[in-house]
This record gives structure tokens, sequence and C-alpha cells, in this order.
């Protein structure tokens, strides 16, 4: 859809899924790495697939010009400036727009180009803080926690390509790039959800509450989240509505079909049973049950047979998990391709399918000379 | 006054809750012009499920949480079981350049708005579909919530330590990566037919958008079945890399990336010393004396407010920041800076605070126009202004019910 755009990216990590998201699209995505980068990394070669590699050390004059050749013959240019270095000096707003006025310059920082905190140092858990998720991980009152493999920088990257595509629709109006100004802080937020809206309508800070899911019941109660299996964790709330009364009904179901004890479940009226008011009493009656049930139950078996009855609820996956899932075999989401050293690399493959099709991957990775020829739109 | 760059662009959504939604409101705020599409008797499910109500009291105009993703948008009712109410679907259908739904798989299509009909009228009509699975595969028909699917998709096992129980994320956390990478997929479809006038049927699975996030963990499980667990705030690259006690109450999250960073922290806490010692000499002596080292660190964070400690880290060129509160949130001077935060009037709320996204252009910024509509707040004059129909043809709608 893309097709034809040229996307000049010279991030770091917080940015290189605004590339992979842009290529996945279509553009034509050249990246730029200083000699002697980490491409082997497995985060680099997951995010920077689909895009052609070239060096280019920003310390060397040389290279200095050839990016501005480089940045001559783009659409978009991708950055995360850190300011004192020649790389942001070359990716300045302003001194590209005098030469090249229909350039679009998506400026990716930790907290935004001016204010405050412009100049912080952050990685991912510095900005899975500053933006709020830390605080809503972990158990009470305990550590708050940040997710294993960071996600702050996919936040940011992924806000990016939409403001360069934002930028780029208006630019095809006007004929005028400009410069689009992503803080990582701000993409965190997204992650959120509806917390600060209890801050601004109720005075309430959504604080994190371990296992358990609350901000549904006006009495304050909580629900169990994570459910013990017989190989891991099963992710199940009770939910109300529609959806929530046949999982529920379904859950019973299941329970009876296998003889385990129903406790209090063996009176509710599902058609009637809401969180929205329920007591924490109620939801203990009601789930202590179901902990026995699940703690017999396998994740697998949990996906099938929840599937077959139509219940909502998974099983908390591990990357293997993922790896197996027969849903996205079917759907063709993962790609192989070659790798710079010849043997074949498994990618999650571009991130929708259109018109029927899933985009293919274009190899990456092996560094080339520029040689690109963009024809403008 | 400044023209908005997406101020073209005419979107209807049908659907509710948050993946498809969120999706129109970040165009809204880019000057879009975004119709969400409910019902009277089956409004957008974040109207009455979900708190946060004003006053404690569920209602269809009281929901922060409906608010905090409709903003700047027009909110319309239309039954569409109701014969007129439908043909009112399709002529705004035809009016817009793009259709955002996140029904489960099938039902746009049972209801006689799928894509193959509505492009036979619109065929320049750019359509995304957002569900858990997408719209096949063996699992398509799986109902299911975002705060259960970020589960399948691996992050809640990834979160919490290596001892404990996996961790929740808040709310539909996938639903949100989802509904971003769905508004880039929107743009790169219009952008395809402003030079082809190609429509485009777009199908986005919240599942598969949730796994770009952890691309990196499952390639390296493709490569070498190395299986990511989850290790607290501790990486692989870092250490000191974690949250601390301050003396506040509240938290405090920092990172030493070099052993020159390690020392600069040493130094301003006090501790010089730490960095001579051989425990903490390198990186994996610092990761294998975590333990130790982590009680030095909160020893000295423990004596500061969080703030403090933050900018006196920083200033020293530290990784650092307090661990902010969802109330913190709008006290940040940064985020006040770029203007996050903006309130807008609101019949139940008296003033919606609503969030801006997380980015903003120079030449043309984005705004938030108005608060989130209330339950059909804006169908008399969808109908009327945007689709130029007499008051005598909407009333004769509405006595048929077609607003119902």
């Amino acid at each position: 859809m893309l097709g034809g755009i040229a996307v000049l990216d010279a991030t770091d990590r917080l940015g290189w899924l605004a590339g992979r998201v842009l290529a996945d699209l279509g553009a034509d995505v050249t990246k730029l790495e200083a000699p002697g980068a980490d491409v082997a990394d497995a985060e680099w070669r997951a995010l920077n697939v689909n895009k052609t590699l070239v060096e280019l050390d920003f310390e060397r004059a040389a290279d200095c010009e050839r990016f501005d050749a480089l940045a001559a013959d783009s659409d978009i240019l991708l950055a995360t400036p850190v300011a004192g270095t020649a790389a942001a000096r070359a990716c300045d707003y302003a001194r590209l727009a005098s030469r090249h006025p229909r350039l679009i310059v998506v400026a990716i920082t930790p907290f935004g180009l001016a204010g405050p905190k412009a100049g912080w140092r952050a990685s991912d858990i510095e900005l899975m803080a500053a933006g709020g998720a830390m605080s809503l991980a972990g158990e009470p009152g305990k550590t708050p926690l940040r997710v294993s493999a960071p996600q702050a920088y996919a936040w940011t990257g992924a806000q990016a390509a939409v403001g360069a595509l934002v930028a780029f629709h208006h630019r095809a109006a006007s004929g005028r790039g400009q410069q689009v100004d992503v803080s990582a802080q701000a993409a965190v937020i997204t992650a959120l959800s509806h917390a600060p809206a209890f801050v601004s309508v109720q005075g309430h800070t959504p604080t994190r509450a371990g296992a358990y899911m609350t901000g549904r019941s006006v009495t304050g109660a909580r629900f169990r989240v994570f459910w013990p299996c017989r190989d891991g964790y099963i992710n199940f709330i009770l939910y109300g509505g529609v959806a929530g009364r046949r999982t529920n009904e379904q859950l019973v179901a299941w329970m009876r079909a296998r003889g385990a004890e129903l406790g209090a479940l063996a009176s509710i009226d599902w058609e009637k049973w809401s969180p929205t008011g329920v007591t924490q009493d109620e939801v203990d009656a009601i789930e202590a049950p179901i902990a026995s049930f699940l703690a017999g139950i396998g994740k697998r078996e949990f996906l099938d047979e929840g599937h077959r009855r139509e219940m909502l609820g998974y099983p908390v996956a591990n990357v293997a998990d993922t790896a197996s899932d027969a849903q996205l075999a079917a759907r063709g989401f993962w790609q192989d391709i070659p790798g710079p050293d010849g043997r074949t690399e498994r990618h999650c493959g571009s991130f929708a399918i259109v018109d029927g099709e899933r985009l293919a991957l274009r190899a990456g990775g092996a560094p080339v000379t520029p040689t690109r020829q963009v024809k403008r739109t | 006054m400044t023209t908005h760059a997406l101020a073209d662009i005419k979107i209807v959504e049908f659907g509710g809750y948050a993946a498809g939604p969120h999706i129109g409101k970040v165009l809204a705020n880019f000057g879009a012009t975004v119709v969400h599409v409910e019902s009277r008797a089956r409004p957008d499910g974040f109207r009455l499920q979900y708190p946060p109500f004003q006053d404690g009291k569920p209602g269809v105009n009281s929901s922060g949480c409906f608010a905090h993703f409709n903003d700047s948008k027009l909110g319309i009712t239309l039954d569409l079981k109701n014969e007129q109410g439908m043909a009112l679907a399709r002529r705004l259908v035809d009016w817009s350049d793009v259709v955002i739904e996140n029904m489960r798989p099938g039902v746009m299509a049972r209801i006689g708005l799928g894509y193959d009909v509505l492009a036979t009228t619109n065929p320049g009509l750019v359509m995304l579909s957002t569900c858990n699975m997408g719209q096949t595969g063996p699992r398509a028909d799986t109902p299911g919530f975002g705060s259960q699917l970020t589960a399948l998709a691996g992050m809640c096992n990834l979160t919490g330590f290596p001892d404990g129980p996996p961790m929740l994320l808040y709310g539909p956390y996938i639903d949100y990566i989802a509904s971003t990478l769905g508004a880039s997929a929107v743009l790169a479809a219009l952008e395809r037919r402003r030079r082809t006038g190609q429509g485009a049927c777009i199908d986005v699975s919240q599942y598969e958008c949730g796994l770009m996030f952890l691309a990196g963990s499952l390639f390296e499980y493709h490569r070498s079945g190395t299986i990511a667990q989850r290790c607290g705030n501790a990486d692989p690259a870092a250490a000191p890399h974690g949250a601390y006690p301050a003396r506040d109450g509240g938290w405090i999250a920092l990172s030493c990336w070099s052993d020159a960073e390690f020392a600069s922290l040493c130094r301003v806490t006090g501790q010089a010393e730490l960095a001579d010692d051989i425990r903490y000499a390198t990186l994996a002596a610092r990761q294998a004396n975590a333990a130790a080292l982590d009680v030095a660190l909160a020893a000295w964070t423990g004596a500061q407010d969080a703030a403090t400690a933050a900018e006196r880290l920083q200033a020293a060129g530290v990784h650092a920041h307090p661990v902010s509160s969802v109330a913190n949130l709008f006290d940040d001077p940064q985020l006040d800076q770029r203007g996050l935060w903006r309130r807008r009037p609101h019949d139940v709320f008296g003033e919606q605070t609503c969030c801006f996204p997380a980015f903003d252009l120079s030449d043309t910024p984005g705004e938030i126009t108005c608060a989130a509509p209330l339950l059909g707040e804006h169908t008399e004059r969808v109908f009327r202004q945007l689709l130029g129909m007499s008051a005598k043809d909407v009333a004769a709608h509405e006595a048929a019910g077609a607003f119902d």
C-alpha cells in the first residue's frame, strides 16, 4: 500500500518498530546502522527485517554527505535524536527542511523535543515508569514491574508510524513535509487503557492488583485473573454481559460434565448476574470451585475446549506455546526468509492481511551500498 | 485557522469497546470526521459495563471509560435491524472513506454490511476489521476480550518474578497495540487509494499485532529454542536495573548501561566505594551480586523523595525516573508542556479530561475538538448536515424507528 514511498530509518531501538510497520505496509525502508552494530541481536533482527541495511557512521564527514544524499531521496526520515550527537545534528529538522521541504522528519525521543525532561535519559524501564504502566503491574504495595520483554520501545515505534503517515497524508495535499514529535513517555500511556479516567472522573488512582482485576465493581471487589493449572496458568475472569453469561454457563456445564464440585456456582442465574455490584465475599465464593477445577486442566486443553464451548479465557502462553499455535500457522503469520548467513530465519510476518493477502517480508540484515532510486509521489 | 492533517477523511465506526474506537479517536484528533454508530437498545459496551461512572452510578452518558476513547467524534444511533435504519447505515457508508468495525468475524456480513456489499456502492472504501483472532483461521470465531488475549499473546507470562505467578497488565492491553497498528494500516490504505482509486479490505488480528511487541523473543525462540522467562525488573544488558522504594512512598526506576554510568550512580548516592568494589566491577559481576547491590541502592533511595532522586541522577547522566502513579501523570510537567491532558465541556462530567496522542505535528498540529458524545447526540446533525437529509425526512425515519 505504501509502495514507492522511501523511508530512511536512522533510529535506535526506540524507533525500530516504526520502520518495520511502514515496511510491512509496503514502504521501501533503508535502515542506517553504524559499522559494528549488533545486527545479530534478536530484537534487531526481528524489527529490522523487511528493511535494507546501509552502514553509515555519522561521526565521519563523508558518511554525513551520504546521509544527506539519502535524505534527499526520501519521503520520511525516522530518527531518535540524542542532543549533542552528530546523528542529531544531521537529522535536525530545520537543517533538513531548508534543503528538502517535502521531507517528513519523525523525531522520536523519550520525552519529546521540548520541555523540562526533554534531555532526560530513559530506557524501557524508566519509560514504563514515567508512563504509569509500572504502577499498574505487580503485587499490591510491592515492587512495581515492567514486562520482561521491553514494551516501551514498541509502543513508541507504533505511535511514530501513525504520526509519519498522518504527516504524509497531509503532504499529499500541501506538498510540504513537516516534523513529527513523538514522546515515548506519552506512547506508554496508551497502554494504560482507561485508567486515567478513574482519576479524572472519580479522583481514584488505580494501582497494581497482582493477579487480580480491579475497576469492574463499584464495591471495589477484585476478581482473580490467573489460575494455576496443570502445566502453568490460565487467564479466566468472571465477566458479565452476554458474552460473560455464555462463558460462565459453559464453564459450569464443563465442570458438571467432569463431575466437579460446583459450590456457589450451582445456584447462580447468569442471566441476572453482573460484576458491577458484587461484593468480595460473593466473588470469593464463586471463584473457589473454579480454582479447584482449573487446577486439573492443561493449557492446551483449556484453549481447545474453551474454543469449542465459545468461552472467554485463554492459557497464559509462553513463546513456545505461541510458536505452535495452529491459528497463527493457518493465517500464514510466520514467514521464513534467508538470513545474512544463509540460514533460514522465522519471523513474525507483516501485521495485517490486506485484500486477503499478507504482504511478504523482504530479507534484510546484510549491508548494501545505497543505490535506491526513489519515485516521488 | 490551522488545517488539520486528516480533515478530508470521513470515518464510520461500527462496534465498540476499545480496539475499533481507539483507531477512530486517534484519527479524529488529527482532523478526521468520525461517526461512532451505536443503537439505543445496545449502546457501546464501554458505556455501561465498565467503571468509572460519574458519582459511581452506571449510566449511558456517565462512563469515563467510554469517554476516554471517544472524544472528538460524532455519536449517532441507528437500529440496524430496522429496514430504514440499515438503509441509513448504507448511506452513511457511501458517504465515508473508511469503515472501522470490531465485531466478531462474520457479523458485519451477516447483517448486510460486509465489505463485498459495501464496496459495490463505494468502491474506494477502506474497511478495517479488527478482532481477537482475525477474520480467518480455526479459532476465528473465538469470542474474547483484550485483557485475556494479552495473556495468550505472552505478555503476562513475561511479567512477574521467576518464582512467582504471572502478573496482570492493566485492561485490554493488546487492544491498543492493534488499534495503533490499525491506524497506520488505515492511513496506508488511503494513500494507495489516493494513487489508484482502489479501496481495501484490511483484516487486523489483535493477537498477531500483539505478537509484534514480542517479536524479538519469538525470533529468539525460533532461532535457538530459548523460551523467554519473566525475570522481575532485571535486564540482561544493564545492572543495576530495577525499581527502588523512595522515602515518600513512591518508587524510582533506574538503570545503568555501562560501568561509567554505574560509577556516576555511585557518586550521586554517596557510595563511590561501590564503583571500586570488585563485586560490582563489571556488568556480569553486578548481575551476580544484584541482591546486595539492590540493598545498597535502596538504602539511598529510601532516604530520598522519588522526584528529587530522579533529578539528581539525571543530572549525573544516569537513567532514572519516578514510577509515576496514574494520578502523577496529571501533574507531570513534561506531559503538561506537551498538552497531553485537554479538558472539554461535557454535559454529565462538567468537564472531560481527554488524552491527546503521543505525537504531534509541527505545521498541522492535532486537537481534541470535543468531549465524547452523549448517546445519539449527533444523530440529527449527521444525517441533516453531513448527509443532506431534510428535517422532514429525518423525522420520518425517527418515527419509523430507524434511530432506535
